[in-house]
């Protein structure tokens, strides 16, 4: 059976976890939409550290027998790993826009040198127009 | 009263990939009153949306890739600020807001009664309604909306709007990016700004797709909810380019 110590060790830092992530967004340091896998990690974590009977089962579903606890951390990693693939696709759009914004800057930065193109900038055109 | 002739009044118009009721909804503003300016901003449309809006004769604005309705709509505030516009309209580029209902909803704004109306579809009960799980959706909100701001609030996610210089000021600062409309009014209450609902008729809309948001989806409403309850927590505001 999973220790004391460590359920209340647990579930201070889950707490903690929940409570930095929500003053990150209060002050609008963190936007929700980033924040929403954190507050569920925080949420898991917290709900498994206090409900020992519950991790004691899943526990015994992972054929761990000797420290129920490692499921926690298993638990944890598995959540921390799905937050930073999650980010890594935020860098990539973040990446993406960015490259944009450049183009366009060194565009307009030309524009404003020599003057309007006959075409305004960002003009769309239909697929396969020239 | 002010009288609308002598206010400097803009519309602003958030479009994406509406080529097809852009003109129409740039007409029908123009309609209602010939000296609104007219800005259309083109949330980074793959279509010929900032073409015809600007084949119309409306003020284009193009937004270099999508930043999403919040992100949108915040351009047009941040112009109508920088021109320093007393009155502001919203009327969204899919035809949905009829442009000949915006009397009733600027009354209000006009007669300083309030610092932003709102065109509710709900107010009385007229006209497109949405279907029922978008209703019970946008009814949720609603009910939180009005329990977090202690008013009745009946559309919360209506972008159809008259607002005056205060309020375009503080949207230009700082506007909700995720979940505009419903944040906005929390927003603008805990700046002390007066709200005020009219009824409106809206239409469906008239062509393209409809817009991402789901308000009948789970997700969606756990993300609003949280996003209100945390909203409550907050004082004052925090201008983009100071976080």
């Amino acid at each position: 059976m999973t220790p004391w110590t460590i359920s209340i060790a647990a579930a201070i830092a889950s707490l903690i976890l929940l409570l930095v992530v929500f003053e990150l967004i209060r002050s609008r340091r963190l936007r929700e939409r980033y924040a929403l896998l954190w507050l569920l990690t925080g949420l898991v974590l917290l709900v498994l550290s206090l409900w020992r009977g519950g991790l004691n089962t899943m526990a015994d579903w992972a054929g761990v027998e000797t420290y129920p606890p490692a499921v926690l951390f298993a638990v944890g990693t598995l959540f921390i790993l799905a937050v930073l693939l999650h980010y890594s696709t935020v860098i990539s759009k973040l990446s993406d826009q960015n490259s944009i914004l450049a183009q366009r800057l060194a565009l307009l930065e030309q524009q404003l040198e020599e003057g309007a193109p006959s075409r305004p900038a960002g003009t769309s055109r239909r697929r396969g127009e020239v | 009263m002010a009288d609308l002739r002598e206010l400097r009044r803009v519309a602003i118009v958030p479009a994406y990939n509406e080529e097809e009721c852009i003109a129409g909804v740039v007409d029908e503003l123009r309609a209602f009153d010939d000296g609104l300016a007219i800005v259309v901003v083109d949330d980074g449309s793959s279509d010929r949306t900032a073409d015809v809006a600007r084949a119309r004769g409306a003020v284009v604005l193009r937004l270099p890739y999508n930043l999403g309705i919040g992100g949108c709509v915040q351009t047009g505030f941040r112009y109508a600020d920088e021109r320093g516009y007393d009155v502001a309209v919203r009327v969204d580029g899919d035809g949905q807001h009829d442009a000949s209902q915006l009397g009733a909803v600027l009354a209000p704004v006009l007669a300083g009664e309030a610092d932003i109306c709102v065109g509710s579809r709900y107010h009385e009960r007229s006209g497109y309604q949405s279907s029922v799980t978008r209703r019970l959706g946008i009814r949720i909100l609603a009910a939180t909306v009005s329990a977090l701001t202690r008013q009745r609030l009946t559309d919360p996610t209506s972008g159809f709007q008259a607002l005056n210089g205060k309020a375009i000021r503080l949207f230009a600062a700082d506007y909700p990016h995720d979940y505009p409309e419903v944040e906005a009014l929390v927003l603008l209450i805990r700046h002390k700004l007066r709200v005020q609902e009219v009824s409106v008729e809206m239409r469906p809309r008239a062509g393209g797709r409809s817009s991402i948001r789901n308000f009948g989806s789970v997700y969606y409403m756990v993300k609003v909810l949280l996003a209100l309850f945390v909203g409550s927590f907050r004082r004052d505001i925090v201008p983009l380019e100071d976080r």
